[in-house]
């Protein structure tokens, strides 16, 4: 069964990451990121069914989960033609990770996990949620600075081939963040909550993490707009790929 | 029943010529119905009749009055599917001088209702409209901007997106600029300022806008209050220097300078916030735009050609209805002069001969019908119509 759905997935993602290459494959993308999410998500349900607890404990599993994340954020916030770029940075990351969460075993069933469900759900589920939504704020900023140097520049093709208005790339990626810092705000807690009960030390995913939290809460502090909020975002994804990517054998297992 | 096109455009005739044929819709209405079953398209690039008929010559001289001279060198004829062709390519915009301008669909429909059409110019019309709506939905054609004034708007949405609420200065009352400014006005921005050398010049601008009038001297003092200036003066310098805006803004600044030599100072790009776009930049842009069109045009073309020949085989299909009709008319006939003989039959036995009879007749027809309406248009729809007539005599008297 969850070999059956893994193909789909992939599939789905990889046919979309294909079709927003191309100028007018927007809707076949669309499609694919559509049916690719929900085969991901009856796989995910099937993994559910089949663990005994928490199944997405491992890093690969959780890359799995993270990977379900990002593109449920992206159908919801940035699924549309004009949004074809941002498809074109998503889509094929999505689907990479999720090849390597199959490889690191992350697709499997029958996983389990010595934490207790309620835990992981809301520790891991939380931050991942957060992570999603801090790596489509980052695809929107990457978006913002092209879009910016290109009417710098006075491109002349700056209206054949179009991208979201400024102002949109940057209210979204504002209201992007402001929804995912209250995610990893409640992960932080419930897991440093269960750090004081039941002891333990602090690591360096720990600290990233922490660090993460600080940098995105100051910029709901400060509100920075423009070029100083897609550069805010783009250093703040950059210590998300620490924690998700160097880090992340550190901590969970 | 045939079609006939006999008009001028901009393709073929100047404008002196052109505007001695332009017409005003209700004139267009009653040259129309006085041909009869005709409709007269006429806007400022073309002057075109439609005709059900051959009467070109009934067309021509109507233009040729209208002119006050002989035509007959710019004027052109066209009759069939070339004629709806031509109808079909201009609804889509693909015979205009910007190729997708939306406007001439507008201007078909329009000629289309004033006119009283006959069942031929009604197909068309109607049909001309729908490509002219399909072209535009189906290819690109139409949504880039064609004008300079339409690029500084289309710009203008790519920084802020939608443009209500947003403040414009307009700095330079001349035509140019205020043509630029209704442009962004019509999507929603306000005209906030209007600067001018002269004063009473930017109140009359300022006026039509809504505006408020300043004067030149005091333009740093309201960049900081607007999100978009648009600068067409006749200045020799520049009118807004770099040192001029405000270097902290919480919104960008867009600057759209038309003015030849350039109102506003170059250093202005490097600025935070700040984009600017002079008038060569806009010229690209249009010209990038133009090319897309263009390449769209191609598409249009084939979309154009597939209407024509569903027109050209709706058109063919007409053809068979006389030999189906007379067809049907002449076993009608046989059946009631059998029935007349029949003599002394009660109501119900009559009434079930009669329905007997007029199955038995609609089953035998049905196939040939079919088969006459499908073979129109075809070589083989004029050998079966001729070999009907020969077969039962029709037209032939009895």
């Amino acid at each position: 069964m969850i070999e059956l759905l893994f193909w789909p997935v992939l599939v789905g993602y990889g046919e979309a990451a294909l079709a927003y290459a191309s100028p007018r494959g927007d809707r076949l993308a669309t499609w694919g990121v559509r049916l690719g999410w929900l085969a991901q998500t009856a796989l995910l349900s099937v993994q559910a069914a089949h663990a005994e607890g928490f199944p997405w404990g491992t890093w690969a599993g959780s890359l799995n989960l993270f990977v379900w994340f990002v593109v449920g954020t992206y159908l919801i916030w940035g699924c549309r033609p004009r949004y074809r770029l941002l498809g074109l940075a998503v889509m094929p990351l999505a689907a990479i990770l999720f090849l390597v969460a199959r490889v690191g075993g992350g697709t499997s069933s029958g996983q389990k996990s010595h934490y207790g469900n309620l835990f992981l759900t809301l520790h891991v589920g939380c931050v991942l949620a957060a992570f999603a939504g801090f790596t489509l704020a980052a695809a929107l900023a990457g978006l913002y600075l092209l879009e910016e140097r290109r009417l710098k520049r006075r491109a002349a093709d700056i209206l054949r081939l179009r991208m979201p208005p400024l102002a949109t790339l940057d209210a979204l990626m504002r209201r992007t963040i402001a929804v995912a810092v209250p995610f990893l705000t409640v992960g932080l807690i419930v897991g440093i909550a269960r750090l004081q009960r039941n002891g333990g030390g602090v690591d360096a995913l720990m600290v990233a993490t922490v660090l993460t939290w600080l940098l995105y809460a100051s910029f709901l502090v400060m509100r920075p707009t423009g070029r100083h909020a897609a550069r805010f975002a783009l250093v703040g994804f950059a210590l998300v790929i620490v924690v998700r990517v160097v880090l992340e054998g550190t901590h969970l297992s | 029943m045939s079609l006939t096109l006999v008009g001028i455009s901009h393709h073929v005739a100047p404008v002196e010529v052109r505007e001695r044929v332009a017409l005003e819709p209700d004139d267009a209405a009653a040259v129309a119905r006085r041909l009869g079953d005709a409709v007269c398209l006429s806007t400022c690039n073309r002057t075109e009749l439609y005709l059900a008929g051959d009467s070109d010559e009934a067309a021509l001289a109507t233009l040729e009055e209208l002119a006050g001279g002989s035509l007959a060198t710019v004027a052109y004829r066209l009759h069939g599917e070339a004629a709806a062709a031509h109808l079909f390519r201009v609804s889509a915009g693909l015979d205009s001088l910007v190729p997708g301008e939306s406007e001439i669909l507008g201007q078909v429909k329009a000629a289309y209702e004033a006119a009283e059409p006959g069942p031929l110019l009604d197909k068309l019309f109607r049909q001309a409209l729908q490509v002219g709506k399909r072209v535009r939905t189906e290819t690109a054609i139409g949504e880039s901007p064609a004008s300079v004034p339409s690029a500084a708007a289309a710009l203008a949405q790519q920084v802020f997106g939608d443009l209500a609420g947003r403040r414009v200065l307009l700095v330079g009352a001349g035509r140019m600029g205020e043509l630029a400014a209704s442009n962004l006005a019509t999507r929603g921005a306000t005209i906030a300022y209007v600067a001018n050398r002269s004063f009473e010049a930017a109140e009359r601008v300022a006026t039509a806008f809504g505006a408020t009038p300043v004067g030149l001297n005091e333009l740093a003092k309201y960049l900081g209050d607007v999100d978009v200036v648009l600068s067409s003066t006749g200045a020799p310098d520049h009118v807004i220097d770099a040192r001029d805006v405000p270097g902290k803004r919480h919104n960008p600044l867009f600057l759209i300078d038309i003015a030849v030599p350039r109102d506003v100072d170059p250093g202005v790009q490097g600025l935070d916030g700040c984009f600017l776009y002079d008038i060569d930049d806009l010229e690209a842009v249009v010209a990038e735009t133009l090319s897309v069109r263009r390449r769209e045009a191609e598409q249009a073309e084939r979309l154009v050609a597939e209407e024509t020949a569903r027109f050209g085989a709706w058109q063919s299909s007409l053809d068979a209805v006389p030999v189906i009709t007379a067809l049907r008319a002449h076993a009608e006939e046989l059946r009631s002069e059998e029935l007349d003989r029949l003599g002394t039959l009660n109501s119900e036995q009559r009434e079930l001969v009669e329905r007997a009879t007029g199955q038995l007749l609609n089953k035998l027809l049905h196939l040939p019908t079919v088969r006459l309406k499908d073979a129109a248009g075809e070589p083989e729809g004029a050998l079966l119509a001729d070999a009907v007539r020969r077969l039962f005599g029709l037209g032939e008297g009895r």
